[in-house]
């Protein structure tokens, strides 16, 4: 490997740094005087920009990996291309909500900060190296951090970024610690020769690797928010600033998926004592999942992950005053969905899991678009806010229903669509009765999230009205809003747009 | 032809949302236009297609990776159906005439109902149906929360979760049997000849009956029922009960009973006398029957008393579905058709004739007011419907009830002879509720006078008259000359049982 070619291959992380120090320096140098609106303008359509140039490299490295002494260390192509134009395209979109609001002096900082954690996404979605992933995650989730306080005049933000950091801190010292356990017992830190090394010595049926994955599990379940590692998604969700929680709930939310995935792909091969029979037909004949039902590791511990997520996001969000808080527990059991397809993986269900993040990702930056404008109004973001909101800005009040119903799994929006493919992808895989019980479970526990997706709705729409006066948005910020309503009912109608698009790659 | 009816229901919900607010008059002439139009393409779909059996309508690829098409079909029973539903929808423009609040979102609402359920009617792709199905669940909830009465928010949502567990069960049966027959299609034509294994469709029959029975108001799933009714806008209550609960009704026999007919097979032992899942639904169609009944007998509140009614005849339906031959079945779809019509007007009668004039519902305080006398226009409205509805020959009910018995006879007379019970229970319950709203000889309290109450009500006006007249007039032609609707229900239900249900 020589620089040359690594800078060829990893050109759409390099634009995207390149884009966030033009910013700095746009913002710092020339902008100072300016008002807060341009430079949040500039800043914001810079950003876009940089992702837009990003997602052009992207498709024109097509097909190159990055291998060094003979190691892949970054993959490319197929999902993982379609992860990383869902991210840019992600961050594009929550970019775009900057444009609108107040909470910082800094924006030139704050869309640099995005950047960055929008690279870091890029190179986890597409690592094959432990060290690379770890490096990946950590630039992604401390650029989290740092978005999280920069809401610097509110003291919520500074307790849920210092939250999200102590937690976050700790998951990755979990997760370290597994990797350690994996390099110890494969004797690579590549992701490859850790599985082969795994399926082909007898040695690898010791309780060291079941601890490893445990902890492993851990450190992933942590990032994407799936119970019991959810604890810091409702503080974070409810004090970041607008545009970085839905950062949070989006792009991070890819990323972390699109790594899982990549590593599902690899380890999802069963691991300790098997037949040598057995193992030289897993070697060859790819995945026994088939045959041996729910005997992998990793398929208990991820359904094990989605059977909790589901229950408790969908019980807790019942409880939950704050939409902001309501949308967090909402995550944690989209986490759970999700985590029923990489349970049974499959080439099928990893495309499945991807369509399902993007158009949540799309829906929840929409709604976390909603919630800001309410909530710089009337100053909270209890679901009492809501009130009456379709007499004081019916065109909101009108992509909150689409966006909230999506969310719910109302056909013919694209959450239901998202959730039938994901479902169907499941039971597609053919595993015996138990990923059915899982995806009756999901389904029974959907029929729970429509009641308090409701609770919102009907304080928008059907309540006694309190304050009538017209909520004014920024006709920026309303283009993006409706253009992610429109999106999520054409997708939802016409689903095979997207499908076509992620089966292409 | 037919398909435009679920255009045109969803085009009309988006210009009605459109509608600059505060022109209450526009928005309802908007609607009627719709509804009447959707009505005229439902009348003539059904006289074209006279003996012809399934026409398909719309056939496209939608998701071709997954095998899934936008496939729009008739039968003879989907066009029954369908006029049903273009029928009560005019009607509900008619009774709603004098909604004031938020006119504009109130036809919106009710327009994209009418649209889903159209579209149900019509699908011949089980995904399509259950897009369609539950594109019905979100309107419901707004129309009764925001415009409904007694304890609209608790009905209302008591009814979207209601309904939003059931179609989630039948997602679970789908999702299962498209998996099961190698994810290929979601056809219903190609997953009833997928073969599924017996053993698959002992427990995905009864899991897909009872998801849609719920919404079909079978016994003891029915609870959403009543109050949803109760708190409902008129327009909306002649909705729920009119075409709504025909939805689950319409689920039970083309979805659980077409693709999962081996569900019905005898289990092979014998638990308190049910042998089958059939003989468990039927016998909770009789409870269902003769429960209703018994307890509208008792309701104080008179629309209580027509929504208990609603479960007790909804009953018959899911009897005559459950006796698996020719006339059980033809039965069943012309009681749904029958149901539809009279609820409507019975629901047209009380919620909006006379609630609106009276603003009370309580029998107690209607018996004070002698209402024969001041509004004798629905006093004897009232005396008709409620007698077609009891199964008075003459009118629609008595063919189709006739029609179930006879069926549930030849399956099992003791069906039957509880049947016949909860059809004298009917009688009682319709002369009580008539007989102390209308024509009862208390004596009128004395601070009635003083109040006033005894002035004049305002008359009838010509919306209400009209939509009346609409469907009495569609009763009694029924009644009269029933093959108008057997002619295209027979064959239909024929091919059903030949292809599908044993």
């Amino acid at each position: 490997m020589n620089y040359g070619e690594l800078f060829r291959v990893t050109l759409p992380e390099t634009v995207l740094e390149i884009a966030a120090l033009l910013v700095l320096l746009v913002d710092l140098a020339f902008l100072r005087k300016a008002a807060m609106q341009v430079r949040a303008g500039v800043a914001a359509v810079l950003g876009v920009v940089g992702c837009g140039a990003s997602i052009v490299a992207l498709y024109n490295t097509l097909g190159g990996n990055v291998s060094f002494g003979g190691a892949l260390l970054l993959s490319s192509g197929g999902v993982v291309a379609v992860a990383q134009i869902a991210i840019l395209a992600l961050t594009a979109l929550t970019l775009l909500l900057l444009i609108d609001s107040e909470f910082t002096r800094h924006p030139g900082e704050f869309v640099a900060v995005v950047l960055m954690a929008a690279s870091g996404g890029l190179i986890i979605s597409a690592a094959q190296d432990l060290l690379v992933i770890f490096a990946g995650l950590e630039l992604l989730s401390i650029s989290l951090y740092v978005l999280t306080a920069f809401g610097k005049t509110s003291a919520k933000s500074a307790e849920a970024a210092l939250k999200y950091y102590l937690f976050g801190g700790m998951s990755a010292a979990f997760l370290l610690f597994g990797f350690s356990y994996l390099y110890g017992l494969s004797g690579s830190t590549n992701l490859n020769v850790i599985a082969r090394a795994a399926i082909a010595s007898p040695g690898s049926g010791s309780p060291l690797f079941y601890l490893a994955l445990v902890l492993v599990a851990v450190g992933l379940g942590f990032k994407v928010a799936a119970a019991p590692f959810h604890l810091w998604a409702a503080d974070t969700y409810e004090g970041a600033p607008v545009p970085a929680a839905a950062f949070i709930a989006s792009v991070s939310k890819v990323a972390s998926f699109a790594l899982l995935i990549g590593l599902s792909e690899v380890i999802r091969y069963p691991f300790g004592h098997v037949h040598g029979t057995v193992r030289f037909m897993m070697i060859h004949s790819g995945p026994m999942s088939k045959w041996l039902g729910f005997s992998m590791p990793w398929t208990i511990v991820f359904a094990l992950l989605a059977a909790a997520s589901i229950k408790i996001g969908n019980l807790a969000a019942l409880a939950q005053r704050s939409v902001r808080r309501l949308l967090a527990y909402s995550a944690v059991v989209h986490a759970g969905y999700m985590l029923i397809a990489l349970a049974w993986f499959s080439e099928k269900g990893a495309q499945a899991i991807l369509y399902y993040i993007l158009t949540y990702g799309v829906t929840t930056i929409g709604a976390f678009g909603v919630v800001s404008v309410v909530e710089r109004v009337t100053g909270s973001d209890k679901m009492d806010a809501f009130l009456g909101l379709h007499k004081r800005n019916p065109l909101l009040a009108g992509v909150l229903l689409v966006l909230f119903l999506s969310l719910a799994g109302i056909p013919p929006l694209v959450g239901f669509w998202a959730k039938f493919n994901l479902f169907a992808a499941v039971l597609s895989v053919g595993a015996g009765v138990w990923p059915f019980i899982l995806v009756a479970f999901a389904v029974a526990f959907s029929a729970v999230s429509l009641y308090y997706y409701l609770q919102v709705l009907k304080r928008v729409y059907v309540m006694p009205v309190v304050d009538e006066t017209p909520i004014r948005v920024h006709p920026a910020t309303m283009v993006v809003l409706l253009t992610v309503a429109a999106a999520v009912v054409v997708l939802g109608c016409f689903p095979a747009l997207l499908q076509d698009w992620i089966a292409q790659f | 032809m037919l398909a435009w009816t679920i255009y045109l229901s969803f085009a009309g919900a988006l210009i009605e949302a459109l509608l600059p607010k505060g022109n209450a008059a526009l928005a309802r002439w908007v609607a009627l236009l719709v509804s009447v139009v959707g009505f005229g393409i439902a009348v003539a779909g059904f006289v074209s297609a006279a003996g012809q059996g399934r026409v398909v309508i719309a056939d496209a690829p939608w998701v071709l990776t997954m095998g899934i098409h936008y496939t729009l079909a008739a039968d003879g029973i989907s066009r029954v159906l369908v006029l049903l539903t273009g029928l009560a929808a005019v009607a509900g423009v008619l009774f709603s005439w004098n909604i004031e609040l938020r006119t504009n979102e109130f036809f919106a609402f009710f327009l994209a109902l009418i649209g889903g359920v159209y579209g149900v009617f019509l699908s011949f792709d089980l995904f399509l149906l259950f897009v369609f199905y539950e594109i019905a669940i979100v309107p419901k909830y707004f129309l009764i929360a925001i415009w409904g009465s007694t304890r609209r928010e608790y009905a209302a949502m008591k009814l979207a979760l209601y309904s939003f567990v059931g179609s989630a069960m039948v997602l679970v049966t789908l999702l299962a049997a498209y998996a099961a027959s190698g994810s290929h299609s979601t056809g219903l034509i190609e997953l009833s000849h997928a073969n599924l294994p017996v053993s698959f469709q002992m427990w995905a029959f009864p899991l897909t009956f009872i998801g849609f029975g719920i919404l079909a108001g079978m016994w003891p799933f029915h609870t959403w029922a009543p109050t949803g009714h109760v708190a409902a806008p008129t327009a909306a209550s002649m909705l729920l009960a009119g075409v709504v609960m025909k939805l689950g009704a319409y689920g039970c026999l083309r979805v659980a009973m077409t693709l999962f007919p081996h569900g019905m097979d005898a289990w092979g032992f014998s638990f308190l006398g049910l042998g089958s899942w059939r003989d468990v639904f039927a016998v909770l169609a009789v409870i269902g029957i003769v429960y209703g009944a018994l307890v509208a007998l008792v309701q104080t509140d008179f629309k209580f008393v027509i929504g208990y009614s609603s479960v007790s005849h909804m009953g018959f339906v899911l009897l005559g579905l459950m006796t698996l031959n020719q006339i059980g079945i033809t039965g069943a779809v012309l009681q749904m058709f029958s149901h539809g019509v009279l609820a409507g007007l019975l629901f047209g009668i009380v919620g909006r004739i006379v609630y609106e004039r009276t603003h009370t519902r309580q029998l107690a305080d209607l018996e004070k007011m002698h209402l024969s006398k001041r509004l004798p226009f629905a006093a004897w409205g009232f005396a008709v419907a409620g007698m077609a509805s009891m199964g008075l020959p003459g009118f629609s009910g008595f063919v189709a009830e006739l029609q179930v018995l006879i069926g549930s006879w030849t399956a099992n007379p003791w069906w039957t002879a509880a049947a016949g019970v909860g059809i004298i229970v009917g009688v009682a319950y319709t002369w009580r509720a008539l007989q102390r709203a209308f024509f009862s000889d208390v004596p009128p309290a004395p601070h009635v006078h003083e109040h006033g109450n005894e002035h004049e009500l305002a008359a009838l006006t010509w919306p209400e008259i009209s939509g009346f007249v609409l469907l009495g007039v569609a009763s009694l032609l029924v009644g009269l000359w029933p093959r108008v609707l057997l002619d295209t229900i027979e064959p239909a239900v024929k091919a059903l049982l030949a292809g599908g249900a044993q």
